[in-house]
Parts: structure tokens; sequence; C-alpha cells
């Protein structure tokens, strides 16, 4: 080779010999490297064709999962509770954008969307794990829908879609019933990996019914086959297979009375429970104030949070089942029935002397009363009597007949959480306090003050109960079975006489007047009460801060020959039952003859500026302009914001056990002196300032 | 040759132009196709290039002997002194860039540097007293001649034009003469500063495509996107392919690149392995005649200038074909008469043009030798 000429000359036709050698070696190598590659195609294209195919097949076809339309849920007679609207919408999947400031910006200028909701929208993609997909907006019009899908090729990550979604008809009323829908979050994927949940534009309950009843409303998704381009471009259809749609849920709420009962509330902070006494099927659980379920469903913006967090009056907490009163008075019929249980007669009588000696102490009654039979105790909710008999018969023995009326009880309903109270009985008191019954604590219990607690459902159980003498259980679902109860166990006469009695409070010498249906041929009756919040040094529970006033309560039933409907109406802070049996009035009023019943709400809402989604609407806006910018973020799971109401609530309802040590009189149950709801913002200062002059 | 035919067309090398002619239109069917079934814009202006490249060719085929030998250094110089130009420029600029505007014509000088250093080689080969072959003095000049440009090339930067350049010049060199140990020696060196380039000179995008090619599944999404979707094109079509104008991976935007860098996927999703075959027995057939004109000249320059023009051709097929099937880094050589730009038909068509001009001398020495 050349190498080994280095001593010899080197000659022309050595070189030319040498160019041969090597050009011939060169030539090999470029023909190897030929059928190297001719090889190796051969190879990729025969041996591996199959893989490939696969995977060019897999680039080319896009398998896209069609959300399912979601069941409805309707009302007793067929009516939407909770429908779905057909809309265009817009997702949008973190970990596919390329240029986040670039992708918000296009999305706000032609999506309209304001700073807020720009903002909620970059904390979303931080925040959220990044193959969620997050939703920019619903229901936009055909001209925005085009002009993303115009410009989809410099914002990928961007979906926009043809869609339905969740639509709630009368708003706030049904919200902390039939709860809200959203897009699934990471730990709910993980507990359910179905990929139907990261489907852009796919929302599963996150409360209320909504989240009882997910399986059923789910339904099947279809599923479309398109070819796209790498950017993400759909080029043309290839198959489509249609969804199934959820199976519907049907209740036993009666739409037009709960959106009537909610809007009846009006600015006030209260539940109205309206059941079916002979059936037991709830037809109203109406909560306010309360959030707009469709606002709701496309992730709850931080403004909204903060409003609805800021308001003293908790518009995310569902009072209905949540909400723990001390019942008052409205236990007062309830406990003369477990008197009459325990063999006293109704026409044995005490002196109210404005009060009664029990044991050594002297207990006060809101006023004399004279001379008081078991009528007369229920009608004139007078205090004395029951420091007497429940001291007679023992609170034991009463408590044990009121946790048999549903008191302290939870029932088997699909809700996501029930909060069951507290019927005070010796044996509770030792375990919770560790400490022995004391005489003031029967007198506190006897009129359901102390550490009495109960939720309106269960009071409007209690009147079904008493008022039918059937054991009768609530249902939230529509059955065809009629269901059949049990008797409780009561004489017919004494049913008779403790409905007589409650008749009297509103139709005869009783202290709600007012409550009188104005119907011909309808008597209601029903029992008052005022439930004390805080002590009478801090205030006289009518006027002043809105948050010392006591709860008004009201529990009645109707008609009252033949019982048909029961319920309780509480309302917070309204200063006294005056605030709560007007609504049960009108709400009854609605249920036997609803062009009245509309009458009344019309000329109270126009006084009130709007109904409820209106007002609601209004308040957002003036609360978006005032704090807008400086509010935070709301927290991004919903779980979090549910465990932070519940465990408010339960803080709430342990408030009046401070109370309990001490002996509290029932309030004055004539109140039809207070004056109509007072608004929070501006309190009425009506009354003098005597006992809260030092709190302001 | 067959009287029928007039002289002048029949003494045309048609063994290579007509293999040519067949890949040109072969081309510009694929073009058509990666253009969404649509002449424009690749198909049509592949073309009209190929045609005006053909006609620099036929022009450089008239080049004598003689001029060749006396314009090779002032050339070389030129296109230094241009190279050089680009980087003032750029450095000026305030950004990278590889061509000149002169106006009417924007000049790429790295893509003439590439026949321009087989020449020069050639030419100081050819100059060179056949006994100092194996001294000091053949192998410090001839490595300057590489190194210069090379630098300057690798400065713009543009790792893919500067290993053409270094092959070009290493295959003349190689057929010079130069002892084979040096070869090894240099071979060695490469092996050796290899990984210190690595780590010292490619910039990070540069790294990741090494990285990249050594296991492109490791990153489907991300750098190794291009060779995958390469392998899948060419592997989903199969032995006869998905059809003209039907392929799927160019034509939903899934192939980086179908009418340059990737061209050949793009042929093989729609003709399949035959097309394949096709195309790399064209390109055989082209270059075996190269080696051809080279082997049968007796003149040393025309000889060396003739191989390593084969060579130049050879470097840009193998390496796109060695990409684009997964055995090479993405590097953005394109296919020669296949892809689309302009830049890289004009140096192949100036290669082809010199081989036909030393095919004529070719057929013209002789017969003045025995005159």
């Amino acid at each position: 080779m050349a190498g080994l000429g280095t001593r010899q000359t080197v000659s022309s036709a050595k070189l030319s010999n040498t160019y041969d050698r090597r050009s011939f070696v060169l030539g090999s190598v470029g023909g190897g490297v030929g059928v190297l590659l001719a090889a190796r195609m051969a190879y990729i294209a025969i041996a591996e064709n199959e893989k490939y195919e696969v995977e060019a097949e897999s680039n080319r076809v896009n398998l896209s999962l069609i959300p399912p339309r979601r069941g409805w849920i309707l009302d007793r007679n067929g009516a939407p509770l909770a429908s779905n609207r057909a809309d265009f919408r817009v997702d949008l999947i973190p970990e596919r954008l390329t240029d986040k400031d670039r992708t918000f910006a296009v999305l706000a200028e032609v999506l309209e969307l304001d700073e807020y909701a720009v903002r909620d929208l970059a904390d979303k993609v931080e925040t959220s794990p990044d193959f969620q997909p997050l939703e920019v907006a619903t229901g936009l019009s055909y001209d925005q829908f085009a002009a993303i899908s115009v410009r989809l090729p410099e914002i990928p990550g961007v979906i926009p879609q043809r869609g339905f979604s969740r639509f709630y008809p009368t708003g706030p009323t049904v919200g902390h019933l039939i709860g809200y829908v959203g897009p699934a979050n990471a730990e709910e994927y993980e507990e359910e990996a179905n990929p139907l949940l990261i489907t852009p534009g796919y929302k599963i309950g996150k409360d209320g019914l909504e989240k009882q009843f997910e399986q059923e409303l789910r339904g099947k998704p279809g599923a479309r086959r398109v070819e796209v381009t790498a950017g993400g471009r759909i080029v043309r259809d290839l198959d489509t297979r249609a969804d199934v749609q959820g199976d519907p849920v049907r209740l036993t709420i009666d739409g037009p009375l709960q959106d009537y009962a909610a809007r009846r509330i009006g600015l006030e902070s209260g539940s109205v429970v309206v059941m079916d006494c002979n059936t037991g099927e709830l037809l109203c659980m109406a909560s306010m104030p309360s959030f707009d379920p469709n606002s709701f469903s496309s992730g709850i913006g931080s403004v909204e949070y903060a409003m609805l967090r800021e308001d003293e009056r908790v518009p995310l907490r569902n009072k209905v089942l949540k909400g723990l009163y001390p019942p008052g008075s409205t236990v007062k019929p309830m406990h003369s029935m477990a008197f009459l249980q325990a063999g006293i007669s109704p026409d044995e009588k005490i002196v109210c002397g404005g009060g009664r000696r029990i044991g050594n102490r002297f207990f006060r009654c809101w006023s004399n009363h004279g001379v008081v039979d078991m009528a007369k105790g229920i009608y004139q909710s007078c205090d004395s009597y029951f420091y007497h008999f429940a001291q007679q018969v023992g609170f034991a023995n009463v408590a044990n007949f009121a946790k048999s009326m549903g008191l302290q009880q939870e029932f088997p309903l699909p809700v996501t959480s029930q909060f069951f109270g507290t019927v005070p009985s010796p044996a509770w008191l030792r375990e919770r306090h560790d400490r022995e019954w004391q005489p003031y604590d029967t007198v506190n219990a006897s009129i359901g003050q102390g550490y009495y607690l109960a939720n309106p459902l269960q009071l409007a159980v209690m009147t079904s109960r008493l008022a039918t003498g059937l054991m009768v259980e609530p249902s939230l679902v529509k059955s065809d079975k009629p269901r059949v109860f049990k008797s409780a166990g009561f004489e017919p006469e004494n049913v008779e006489y403790v409905r007589r009695a409650m008749s009297d409070v509103v139709n005869g010498p009783g202290t709600a007047g007012r409550a009188r249906l104005p119907l011909e041929d309808i008597l209601m009756a029903g029992k008052t009460g005022t439930a004390q919040v805080v002590g009478l040094n801090i205030s006289d529970g009518r006027s002043g801060p809105w948050k010392y006033r006591d709860h008004g309560l009201f529990v009645f039933f109707a008609p009252l020959e033949k019982p048909r409907y029961a319920g309780a109406v509480v309302i917070e802070h309204g200063g006294g039952s005056g605030s709560a049996y007007p609504i049960a009035r009108d709400v009854m009023t609605f249920l036997f003859d609803p062009v009245k019943g509309l009458e009344a709400l019309r000329a109270l809402e126009e006084q009130w500026g709007g109904t409820a989604q209106e007002r609601l609407t209004r308040k957002y806006a003036a609360y978006a302009a005032a704090a807008g910018e400086d509010v935070p973020p709301a927290p991004t799971r919903d779980e979090e914001i549910f465990d932070r109401v519940e465990a408010e609530a339960r803080v709430a309802a342990r408030k009046p056990e401070a109370l309990a040590t001490g002996s509290v009189s029932s309030r004055n149950e004539t109140s039809s002196g207070v004056s109509g709801p007072p608004d929070a913002a501006a309190p009425t200062p009506s009354a003098p300032t005597r006992d809260v002059g030092a709190e302001e | 040759m067959n009287s029928i035919i007039p002289a002048p067309i029949a003494r045309q090398p048609w063994a290579m132009l007509i293999p040519l002619f067949v890949l040109v239109g072969f081309g510009a069917m694929v073009l058509y196709s990666a253009g969404g079934g649509s002449w424009e814009p690749y198909a049509d202006s592949h073309l009209i290039r190929f045609g005006a490249c053909l006609a620099i060719a036929a022009v450089i085929t008239l080049f004598g002997r003689d001029f060749v030998r006396f314009a090779t250094f002032p050339a070389y110089g030129i296109i230094l002194v241009m190279l050089v130009g680009v980087e003032a420029i750029g450095a000026m600029g305030g950004g990278s860039q590889r061509w000149l505007e002169l106006g009417f014509i924007r000049i790429q000088p790295s893509e003439l540097m590439k026949p321009a250093i087989v020449v020069a080689l050639a030419k100081f080969y050819d100059t060179l007293p056949p006994a100092m072959i194996v001294s000091w003095r053949a192998l410090i000049p001839a490595g300057a001649l590489i190194a210069m440009p090379m630098a300057l090339v690798l400065l713009q930067p543009d790792l893919g034009t500067a290993l053409a350049i270094a092959f070009g010049g290493a295959v003349v060199m190689f057929l010079a003469g130069l002892p084979l140990k040096w070869f090894a020696l240099g071979g060695a060196g490469a092996a050796a500063v290899a990984p210190l380039a690595y780590f010292f000179a490619l910039k990070d995008y540069q790294q990741r495509r090494v990285t990249t090619f050594l296991d492109p599944e490791n990153d489907p999404l991300g750098d190794g996107y291009h060779i995958m979707q390469s392998k899948i094109a060419i592997g989903s079509g199969g032995i006869t392919g998905k059809g003209f104008n039907n392929g799927s991976q160019s034509h939903l935007d899934y192939l980086p690149e179908p009418h340059t860098d990737f061209v050949f996927a793009t042929m093989a999703e729609e003709w399949g392995l035959l097309g394949g075959i096709l195309v790399i027995v064209i390109f055989g057939l082209i270059l075996r005649w190269g080696m051809q004109v080279a082997r049968n000249t007796e003149d040393r320059f025309a000889r060396l200038l003739a191989a390593g023009m084969v060579a130049t051709i050879f470097f840009y097929v193998a390496i796109n074909l060695l990409m684009v099937m997964g055995f090479a880094p993405v590097v953005g050589i394109p296919l020669p008469f296949m892809s689309h730009g302009g830049s890289s038909m004009l140096t192949n068509m100036m290669c082809i043009g010199a081989l036909m001009m030393v095919n004529r001398w070719n057929r013209e020495a002789p017969r003045a030798r025995f005159a």
C-alpha cells in the first residue's frame, strides 16, 4: 500500500494505481451504503409496516368522546329543574398550550372576557393538572365560535366545540337542593379513571342531587372519529356514534312551589320545607340566599366566591339540612303530645304567674297567662306550662319521644350530608358535657332552648307526624309505589286535640293571627317559635346587629281537618317568629291558590327589587365593581369549599350552647310588631339601642 | 450510436441524464403531492430551478481544462472572501446569516465552496510532485485549504455544510494517495475529539439532535418527533405505498419539512418500498456514471476533480437518506434533485456540470492525444 512506499520514490503510475484501488474501495463503500439503505428501508416498510401503519393511523385519526347529555332532573310533575341547553363552548387543555399570554389575549379579545375572568383562567391553568381540560366560556354566539375556530392554528390547546351545558331554569332557588356540575378534578379522576372525565366539556355532579345521582344522570358518551392535522385542525369527520342521554331523575319536589318559597324568603336568610304528610314526599326544600348553579358550572369565579363567602347570610350553606337552630316554642305541640302519651290529661291546669317555680328557683315566662291548660299552653305558647309538666313527666321521657318524632334523626335521603342536631337528655348531658342534669336544663329544653338543636327538615317531619299520627318518613325521589306508614300510637282524640290547639295559634286566640290563610275554606294550623341566639345582656333579639337577632320559626300543617301538607319555616335572625309565619302563610296560599300567592309575592318583590335571581345578578355586578381587583382566588377544589362551609355550619350550630348553662325564657310570641324583613346592609335601628349600644 | 440521432445529441451522457431527468421528474411529482396536490408552490419552481441549473451545468461543461486550472485558486479565494463577508454582515446585522444579497440574486457562498474545495484540492495534488505525496507538504497546505472554509461555515453555524466540505476534501486527499496511516490517525483523532466537541463545541439544540438520534422514542413529542414521524411515513407506506397524493403523514402535517429534508419520507409514504428502491437505484446509476467518468480519464487533475464531485453528491444523498431512516442525526441536508430548494439544486448541478465537463474532456482528449 501507499503507506509502505515512504522510502520508495512515488511515481505517477504508482499514484494512478493507488487511485484505482482506492476508488474501488470507495465505490464499494458507496455501494454498501446504498444496499444498507435499501435493506433498512425494506425492514421499516415490510417488517415494521404493521406497527407504523397503526401509528400513522393513530396520527391521522383522532377519536374524541362526545360527552353524553346529562339526564334531566324533573320535579314531581315532570317539569325540568335541571335540563341541558345546546350551546357553543370553548375549553382549553393546559399541556397543549404553547404561548399562554398570547392565547389568553386572543381568548379575551374574541370572547370579550373581563380581566377577572382572564386572571381566574390563568390561575386555573397554573394550579390544575396539565391534562385537565378547563372551561373558558360557554354560551358563545355563533360569531364568537367561528372567530375562535378560525384562529385555532395560532392558539393550540384551545378547543371550541358544540355541546350541551347544564341549565337550571330557576337558578338560585334550586342551588342548594340540586347542587351544580363542574369539570372533574384530579382526585375524582384518580378515583374513577374514566377517560370521559377528562373529555373537554364533560362535567360531573359536584354537590347536591347532581352529585348523588351522578351515575344515573351520566349516560353513555358518544364518539367521533375525525381526521386531524398535526396542529389539531379537523380535516373531516370519519364517523360518529351518538351519545346516550342519562336517565332522568324525578323528584318529589314541586318546582313552582320550590321557586315560590325561595323567592318568598326574599331578603331574609332562611329556609322553607314543605312536605306531603300523607306520602312523606318533600315538595319544597328552599334555602336562601343561595348561589346560581348556572354560573358555578364553569368553575367558581374568585369574585363570585368572595362575594358569597363574605356574606354573613352564608349563601353557600344549605340551611334545610345544615342549618341547626334551637327549635324554640315550635316543639311545644310535640312536647304536649309527649305529656299526653305520659298520661297527663289535657285539662290539667297550672297557674302562670308570669313564670313558675321549678325546684327552688323561679323561672320567668314571657308573659303572665293566668290559668293555663294544654291548649292554652300551646296557642298562647305559655312557658310555665311546659316548665311544669316537663319537670313532672321527666325530661328524659320527653327527649325519647322527641327523637321518635324525628328530631336528632338522620333521614335516608339522597343528600350529600345532613346535620342531625341535638335533643338534650340527662344521659346525653353526662356524656357530652360531663355534668348532671339540672332543673334549669329541663326548663330550657322544655321550651326548645338550651342544648336543643334541630334542622328545618326535622321540624317539618315532626309536624307531619304530629298532624297525622303516622310515622311519616320523608322522601325526595318520586316513586309510584304508595308508601304506608305505621301509626305513631297516639289516641285519635289526642291528635285531634293538638291539631285544634295548633289551629288556635293561627285561627284562634293564638300567637300568630296574621298567619291565617286568606282562603275561605282552608284552615292552616301551626306553632310559632322564637329562638334566642345571644344573652339578653347583648341584645333584646329584635333590633340591633343582624347576627344578634332571634331566629324566627314556624311549623305548620293544612288543612286542619284532614292534614295534607306540613312544613317548617326558619328565618335566621329574623327577629322573632313574626318573620317566619307570613312566609308560611304565603307559601301555603300559593299551594292552594297559586294566583293569590303570586299576587302577594309580586308586591313584595317590587319592594325588594326583583326576583332572587335578578337581585343576585345585580349584587354580583356591584360587588365586582367595588372589590374586583383585591379578591383572593377561589379554592381550586370544590371540596375545599364544601369542607369550609360545613365546618363553619357546625361552628354556627354550636353557638347556642353558650346560652344553655343559664336559663332562657322564650320570647314574646306575639311579636307581630317586628317590622318587615330588615336588610342586613342597612339595619333598621327602630328599637332603642339600650342593650347593644356598647357593641356598636 | 444510432445514425438517426444527430451526433451532438447522441454524444451527450444519456446514461446519466436519463436517470437524472427521471429523478427530477419524480421529485416534482412528490413535491406536487407535498404541496397539497398542486404545482404551486413547490413542484413548478422545482422544475424551473432544475432547468436553470441545467443551463449552468451546460455552461460548465464547455469550460476548457486550462481555463479551469487557471481559475481554480482565484475562484477559491473569492468564495473564501465571500464567506468572510457573510460573517461580517451577520456580525454587523446582529444575527447569523448564510447568504449574500447581490441585488438580483442571493448567493450562499458555503454552497459554492463544496465544489470549489474539490477543484482546489485536485489542482493542489495535481501540481504536487508525486514524490512529495508522503511528506508533510502534501498534508499541511491541503489541510489549510479545507480548514479555512470549514471554520467559517461552522461559525455560521452550519454543521451539515462544514461536514460536506470536509468529506469532499477528505475523499480527494484519500484518492490522491496520501498514506493510509494518516487517515487512520485522523480517524482516531476525530474519535477522540468527538466527545469533546459534543460537550464543548456543539450548541444545545445540536447536542439534543445527537441524543435524539441515539434514542428517538425517548421523546416522541419533542426532539425525536421528526425522526419518528419520518419512520412512520416510510413504514406505513409498505411495499407499494398509499398511492399518489394519498400520504396522510405529509398531507396532515405530521411529517416535518415534507418538501425539503424529509422529501424522501413523503415519497416513500406514497410510493412505498418500490419508489424508495427506484430512487436509490437512480442515485446509484448517476454516481456510478460519475465514478466511470473519473476512471476513464488519465489526467490526475480531472480524475480527482470528478471523484470529488461524486463524493460531494454522495455525501448529500447518504446523509439525507440515513437521516430520514433514523440512522443519522437530523442535520438539515436536503436530498439532491428531489428536495425543494435552490441552493442544493445549484450545488449538485454544478457537480453534475463538472462531471459532464470531465466527460467531454475524456471524449476529446484521446482524440487529441492520438491525432
